[in-house]
């Protein structure tokens, strides 16, 4: 048997979790929330991850029922994220790899999601489509390599979301997302908007900039309301993610379609993918807010799949990098 | 009664072969006055707004007939149009008879032992050559993968052997910019259809240097394009 602990802190929540052979025995975690209007600051998120990590590792080992001696290895999140928060998990994850006397293992973040998503659904060999507040990926494994086929030219849909939420004032608590499905299912008059897609390619700027140029005087001179503003700019992006998505499937000649991220649990998105794998005779797999949204287990379970394939990361070498693509990591643990 | 007429395509369609269903698309084998043609049916997409499924369906529809046309009449193979039905948005094409995508061709050869280097050279060399030839056209195609090229096989002229198809998120524009935007997404999906072929892309982009006038501005682009999306912030 084989106990990976795994520490996420790469963005706004903090989590860490317990895998032992495909078993999820705790995933604790918190979200740093910020006020209506407001983004999160690196500083500030890195501060509010150092006052809450020894409460949630406690959490994690106390659920999970193990002491430290029951774990074999230590994973942390590698990148990509952003640097502030980074350097604070990365730290705790070397100090109590040394202390328990634990190896350590630094994990790519989206291979993070994508494996969990695998454990959970058991989806085979899918195309995934990772959508999350830092990153729109259309991604497919061949030759020890996910590689990416489609991706956004300029800003994640997670952004591009956000950024309206702080438009017109939506509060980010629990986020920003979720209050934006909430109301796009009060919406009913659907608004045209800029759609872009360039093959397999996304682009969500041009949106973004005509919804922050136009929302208010929409808003103010009744020709929509707000709610209607959310269902409109869903409606869109969602249909341009499913669009590259049944691209990419048509290319590789793929029947799987796997949903990852914290934009992965919007119902919409799911139930939208589902009529695109319905029409095609393929099969779509997602993950509820426990899995999607950034966690330590899915850290875990990235870094149970390298442990047992041999990987260890050197202390030296315990370093962390705002940006890394999903096609660097070379999967040694899939045929 | 328009309603019967709008049928006529439908019904037709209900007795043909599928061949396929593309990345939007149902692809359906015929013939049509006698000649093998090929049915490109853009059916409704149920997971998207009826109001953008209509107006993406029709723009596609549209814009795919016009850039054959514009490519065709530039000399650049692409299948003859023999047909359109805006109603069921269907496309009446030639069938390019016997062939097989680019990227099939790829993955064959790099299967096989033999020669397989000159081969492709030669394929990236002509793919290189007919883009740069569209581009001067300025038609962006807008889906440029290896999916999306033909090869017609039989030892027919070299020249007329690449056919590029699926045309549907082409429009016309002159700006490198769009043109830099067009290869860089190729150049993704090549790579990451066909692993290793980084030298094999090289080539391509070197024949389409070379085979365009005004190819400096676009590869200058290219390279703007490529740094962002190195630079792009990945927070989240
Ligand atoms: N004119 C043609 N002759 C032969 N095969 C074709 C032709 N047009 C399309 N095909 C086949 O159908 C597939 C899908 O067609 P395409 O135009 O690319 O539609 P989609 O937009 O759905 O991808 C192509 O990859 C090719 O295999
Ligand atoms: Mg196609």
């Amino acid at each position: 048997m084989t106990v990976v602990i795994g520490f996420e802190g790469s963005a706004n929540k903090i989590g860490i979790g317990i895998i032992r052979d495909g078993e999820v025995l705790s995933n604790p975690r918190r979200t740093y929330i910020t006020p209506p209007g407001q983004g999160f600051m690196p500083s500030d998120t890195a501060r509010h991850h150092r006052a809450v990590i020894l409460t949630v590792l406690k959490e994690a080992l106390e659920q999970a029922g193990l002491k430290p001696a029951d774990i074999d290895c230590v994973a942390y999140t590698k990148g990509p994220g952003m640097g502030a928060p980074l350097v604070t998990v990365a730290l705790v994850a070397r100090t109590v790899s040394q202390l328990w006397g634990k190896p350590l293992l630094g994990v790519n973040h989206c291979i993070g999601h994508i494996e969990m998503g695998r454990l959970i659904t058991k989806a085979n060999n899918p195309t995934v489509l990772y959508v999350s507040g830092g990153n729109t990926q259309v991604i497919a494994y061949s030759e020890r390599r996910y590689r990416i086929f489609g991706e956004t030219i300029d800003i994640a849909v997670g952004n591009c979301l956000d950024r309206f939420a702080r438009v017109i004032k939506i509060s980010n608590d629990p986020s920003p997302g979720y209050n934006i499905e909430q109301m796009a299912k009060k919406g009913s008059q659907y608004v045209e908007l800029p759609y872009t897609v360039k093959g397999m390619d996304v682009s969500f700027s041009g949106i973004l900039s005509y919804i922050e140029e136009a929302a208010h005087k929409m808003l103010s001179s009744g020709q929509c309301t707000a709610e209607d503003l959310c269902f409109s700019l869903q409606e869109t992006v969602f249909s341009m993610l499913v669009e590259i998505t049944e691209r990419a499937m048509a290319h590789c000649g793929s029947q799987e379609v796997l949903i990852v991220g914290g934009v992965g649990c919007n119902l919409r998105l799911q139930e939208m993918m589902g009529v695109m794998c319905k029409e095609r005779g393929a099969k779509l797999f997602a993950t509820d807010e426990r899995f999607c949204i950034d966690n330590g287990a899915m850290i875990a379970q990235a870094g149970w799949e390298m442990f047992r394939s041999g990987q260890v990361t050197e202390l030296e070498d315990s370093w962390i990098t705002q940006r890394y693509r999903t096609d660097e990591v070379q999967v040694t643990w899939r045929d | 009664m328009a309603q019967e007429k709008n049928m006529a395509v439908p019904q037709l369609l209900s007795n043909v072969e599928l061949v396929k269903q593309g990345a939007e698309a149902r692809v359906y084998r015929t013939e049509f006055l006698g000649k093998p043609t090929i049915v490109k049916e853009r059916f409704p997409k149920r997971y998207r707004h009826p109001v953008l499924d209509q107006k993406l369906t029709h723009r596609r529809t549209v814009q795919e007939v016009r850039s054959i046309l514009r490519c065709r009449r530039a000399g650049i193979s692409a299948p003859v149009v023999y047909f359109v039905d805006y109603m069921s948005h269907c496309i009446f094409l030639e069938e390019v008879v016997g062939s097989l995508t680019v990227c099939d061709h790829i993955a064959s050869t790099q299967q096989s032992e033999s020669c397989q280097d000159q081969e492709l050279e030669w394929l990236a060399q002509r793919v290189g050559q007919i883009l740069a030839k569209m581009h001067d056209e300025d038609v962006i195609h807008g889906d440029l993968t290896t999916s999306n090229m033909l090869l017609r096989r039989g030892p027919e002229d070299p020249e007329s052997n690449l056919v590029l198809i699926d045309f549907g998120l082409s429009y016309i524009s002159a700006l490198p910019e769009d043109k830099g935007v067009d290869l860089y997404v190729l150049e993704k999906a090549f790579l990451s259809t066909h692993p290793n072929t980084e030298a094999l892309f090289e080539k391509l982009l070197k024949s389409y240097t070379a085979s365009s006038k005004k190819s400096s501005a676009v590869i200058k682009k290219l390279d703007e394009v490529r740094l962002r999306g190195r630079k792009r912030s990945m927070v989240g």
